[in-house]
């Protein structure tokens, strides 16, 4: 079948920027490849995993099961978007280096991209909550239980409260 | 695990989308949250030629009531938006609260509830509360719209009546009746997973607290959403009545359910939380029918 780019104009951490792209270009493997944002991670690409969590206008979505050519004239935020270097965490990142949230660390950016959201709309959510939003976020190595500190942690710390500079 | 090539249209208008279904025919394959069709071409089970994305369609996003007190929902209204709409809470409750038990939020972001009773998966929730709330499914092609009810549109695993060249645009939720209780309930290994069994029970009460008409509908348990007719025999004609929950609750779940079985649970531990969600849904049902007849008389 012959290739048919189509062009995008799309805004990934708050810069825009246009792309010709092939249909069948995941919006994972866009970011990974084209815009060499290789903080999103792929584990299963059936959207059972969790680990390519990005937000699309600010909602938690899979970019495995989204096609770049959707985003054309969306936002799309990824874990780069958060703190941008490990002197400048964003506080949700220093509550998981502070409570150990991470051991490998495969799973953590689709989990922060998960809680971002999941905080703004619950800033002081009870450990049922937070264990049902993390559901669909497998983690290998930790057991979820310093997740779920990591989290509480952050709720603790405010995020996800209006940030008064704002 | 990556889709095969494909060429892409995204449609500005809903007669823009049917005469390009019309055009092509069964190469074409519609795309709404993607979250049932993309992992199918990433696995390759299909390689479509060409994908219609419904998603700037907004005239398929919609909820709101007609004349008649019909809830009408567009087919492009994701499971989000269901969760959080007062008007389903209100006039739709069965489906308000089977809505957290739908996957993970992620994909609840996405899907859509027009493309879940399409996919129709026997272990999907809306198939069953469609079943259960008597929903009447509207299709359209260029050739002009068919309205089908619930239990003629789902005809097996993953098939539906619908053609290549229609696409189902909105689905209407008559209004209940009064004295009329309901119960979702279903057990899964995990928030979010498909689950392993699941219910959805209507009933609705005489001024007596005699229940008139029942319907029990069961999730895994079939090649489709599963109706219990029998069981809904037994319950009818009968006051809130623990020997007749028990006798409904055999009856459906020991023969009128078909369950396959599957790696987490067997035939006989799926008929076993068929029988044990049946008592659980059915008393709740029962309990809100009898609030809603004390709020009435
Ligand atoms: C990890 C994971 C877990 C999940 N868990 C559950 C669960 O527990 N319960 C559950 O019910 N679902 C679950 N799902 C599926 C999810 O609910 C999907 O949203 C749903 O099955 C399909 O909706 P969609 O809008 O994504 O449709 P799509 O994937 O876009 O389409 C599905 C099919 O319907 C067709 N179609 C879509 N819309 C229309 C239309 N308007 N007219 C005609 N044809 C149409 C498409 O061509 C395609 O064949 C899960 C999915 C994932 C990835
Ligand atoms: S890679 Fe997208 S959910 Fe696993
Ligand atoms: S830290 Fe290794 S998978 Fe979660």
């Amino acid at each position: 079948m012959k290739k048919t780019l189509h062009p995008i104009k799309i805004t990934v951490n708050g810069i825009e920027s246009t792309h010709a792209v092939e249909p069948r270009l995941l919006l994972s493997d866009f970011l990974r490849q084209d815009m060499e944002l290789t903080g999103t991670h792929v584990g299963c690409e059936h959207g059972v995993c969790g680990a390519c969590t990005v937000l699309l206008d600010g909602e938690a979505v899979r970019s495995c099961l989204t096609f770049a050519v959707q985003i054309d004239g969306h936002q799309i935020t990824t874990v780069e978007g958060l703190g941008s270097n490990p002197d400048e965490l964003h506080p949700l990142q220093q509550a998981f280096w502070d409570a150990h949230g991470l051991q490998c660390g495969f799973c953590t950016a689709g989990i922060l991209m998960t809680i971002i959201p999941f905080l703004e709309a619950n800033p002081h959510p009870s450990e049922e909550k937070i264990r049902e939003a993390l559901s669909g976020n497998l983690c290998r190595c930790t057991g979820y239980q310093n997740i779920v500190d990591a989290v509480k942690l952050a709720a603790e710390r405010g995020v996800g409260q209006p940030n008064p500079d704002d | 695990m990556k889709p095969a090539a494909f060429e892409y249209i995204v449609p500005d208008s809903l007669e823009q989308a049917l005469s390009i279904l019309q055009e092509h025919g069964e190469e074409a394959k519609i795309l709404a949250g993607g979250q049932s069709l993309v992992p199918a071409m990433n696995f390759r089970m299909l390689q479509p030629t060409l994908l219609v994305d419904l998603n700037k369609l907004e005239e398929l996003d919609h909820i709101r009531r007609n004349e008649a007190g019909d809830l009408l929902v567009g087919a492009m209204t994701r499971h989000r938006r269901l969760e959080f709409d007062n008007l389903v809470a209100q006039y739709a409750p069965l489906l308000h609260e089977s809505i957290p038990s739908i996957a993970h939020p992620q994909i609840r972001n996405r899907g859509t509830l027009g493309g879940s009773l399409v996919h129709a998966d026997p272990a999907a929730e809306l198939p069953v509360i469609a079943l259960a709330v008597d929903a009447q499914i509207k299709v359209q092609s260029i050739g002009g719209e068919r309205t089908i009810p619930s239990v003629e549109f789902f005809q097996g695993m993953f098939t539906t009546d619908i053609n290549p060249d229609e696409i189902l645009v909105e689905v209407a939720i008559p209004e209940s009746s009064a004295r009329t209780g309901w119960a979702f309930k279903e057990i899964a290994r995990r928030a979010g997973d498909y689950a392993m069994m699941g219910i959805a029970v209507r009933i609705t009460l005489d001024e007596d607290g005699v229940c008139e008409k029942a319907c029990l509908v069961y999730l895994n348990a079939g090649d489709g959403p599963m109706e219990a007719v029998e069981a809904a025999k037994i319950l009818e004609g009968q006051p809130r009545d623990d020997q007749a929950f028990e006798a409904a609750a055999e009856k459906a779940s020991q023969d009128e359910i078909d369950p396959l079985g599957n790696m987490h649970a067997n035939v006989d531990f799926q008929r076993h939380l068929a029988n044990v969600l049946t008592l659980r849904a059915l008393d709740l049902a029962f309990q809100r029918a009898d609030v809603d007849r004390g709020e009435n008389l």
